[in-house]
């Protein structure tokens, strides 16, 4: 099909479309007229339930843990293909086309790599109290890892990321996140139902078994984008420079 | 419907229309990247500070490596 | 008025979907594509809110207050993170087709062989 025939063909397409989506728009509830009762239970019950103050928090990982358990699992299928559409076919090591020279430079970033790594534990560690979470945080950590890659190059970056490490790393977060599930099933309630002391509202140690999911998942987001990077930045040093 | 979310509303679209209309690809890295904030913002107004905290880190460091990698290799092989 | 932040994520949607039917480049296609995802996570969070309400967390507002829905945030939340790893499975894609085919025109991709 011509590139002219499929433009063609898209515009009375594109515009019956919007139409049958706009008139199915038009039965949705007024906006901000939200009025099913799902989430006024939740609102209304889950910080004395779970004794977690972040409702967004306890519904991603007690009350509807089992949908991030399949969202981390489309994160680890995707870091998974794409680090084997990316493998090394041929034994070309990429050739570092710039070094940082600047000192000042090295120091400032690794600086501030740290001080982004304690940001992004933060995040993760308050995630069901503030807003904040094993996610966002996980891909905190990852960006500061990637910081580290600016401030000292390809290869301090390749040597501080190991890739055993970082393979184990997103391992154990993927596994425990399941493996946590079966915990409370040996406990006698069901797949990934809440277990443990429930803690006091507002504190950390709350929650039952969410910290420990928090964590899992926290892990897995941040192997699996330290790994992204890894490789995009390894397809990155193998393109030939420009003159 | 306050006049800050008809507001961003607009920018919103805006923002999809100019992501979808930009050819080169450095300008789209950063266009997307510009895009992803002023998601940030219309979720904030929409009361979801957890959603705008992972639209954030996701569009500021994510999106634009990921693109101008690919970019650079589009480019130069 | 009331229905407008439905029709952003129509606008959206269909914004992305002419971006990837006249695309001449890969990159630029996954871009669109993950615009037209941006286009869902618009329509969830429009209907999960409440007027005058605030955000569903209690850390330091009483019990009683209104909040808007936490259930359609979470399933967003974990969404947008997921869509950079599956946008970059597509770029990764995109790579492997211009190191096999040389070009990453769409039209000119026709058949890739073997």
């Amino acid at each position: 099909m011509s590139r002219f025939l499929r433009i063609a063909l898209f515009a009375p397409s594109a515009a019956g479309l919007g139409a049958l989506l706009l008139w199915s728009a038009a039965g949705l509830p007024d906006f901000g007229h939200y009025h099913h009762a799902y989430g006024r239970i939740l609102n209304a019950s889950a910080q004395s339930e779970r004794h977690v103050t972040n409702v967004v928090g306890s519904v991603v990982f007690d009350y509807r843990g089992f949908d991030t358990l399949g969202e981390e699992f489309i994160l680890f299928a995707a870091v998974m293909g794409l680090a084997l559409l990316l493998r090394e076919i041929d034994d070309r090591r990429p050739q570092p086309r710039e070094q940082v020279d600047s000192d000042a430079l090295r120091l400032l970033g690794v600086g501030l790599a740290a001080a982004l790594l304690v940001l992004g534990l933060d995040v993760v560690a308050h995630g069901y109290l503030t807003p904040g979470g094993g996610f966002q945080g996980g891909v905190i950590v990852a960006s500061a890892f990637l910081l580290l890659y600016l401030a000292l190059g390809y290869r301090g970056f390749r040597v501080l990321t190991p890739r055993s490490g970082v393979d184990f790393v997103e391992g154990a977060g993927a596994g425990g996140y399941a493996v946590i599930g079966i915990a409370s099933m040996l406990l006698g309630a069901a797949y990934l139902h809440n277990f443990g002391p429930l803690g006091t509202s507002g504190k950390l140690a709350a929650g039952g078994s969410i910290p420990f999911l928090n964590v899992a998942s926290a892990l897995e987001v941040s192997a699996a984008f330290v790994l992204l990077y890894t490789e995009f930045l390894e397809e990155l040093a193998a393109v030939p420079v420009r003159a | 419907m306050i006049p800050l979310q008809a507001a961003l509303i607009a920018l919103v679209a805006a923002g999809a229309l100019a992501v979808v209309l930009t050819r080169n690809l450095v300008r789209l890295a950063l266009m997307s990247s510009l895009y992803g904030l002023v998601l940030v913002v219309f979720f904030l107004v929409l009361q979801a500070p957890d959603v705008a905290l992972s639209e954030l880190v996701v569009g500021a460091v994510g999106f634009p490596l990921v693109i101008l990698v690919a970019a650079a290799i589009e480019r130069g092989g | 008025m009331s229905y407008l932040p439905y029709a952003l994520a129509v606008w959206i949607f269909l914004c992305g979907l002419f971006g990837v039917v006249t695309s001449r480049s890969l990159v630029h296609l996954v871009v669109c594509l993950s615009v037209a995802q941006s286009s869902t996570y618009v329509l969830l969070l429009s209907i999960g809110y409440v007027d005058r309400a605030g955000a569903p967390i209690f850390a330091d507002v009483p019990k009683g207050t209104r909040a808007v829905d936490p259930v359609v945030q979470a399933l967003t939340l974990t969404d947008v993170v997921v869509s950079v790893t599956v946008v970059g499975l597509l770029l990764a894609l995109t790579i492997q087709a211009k190191k096999e085919a040389g070009t990453t025109d769409p039209d000119k991709l026709a058949s890739m062989h073997g």
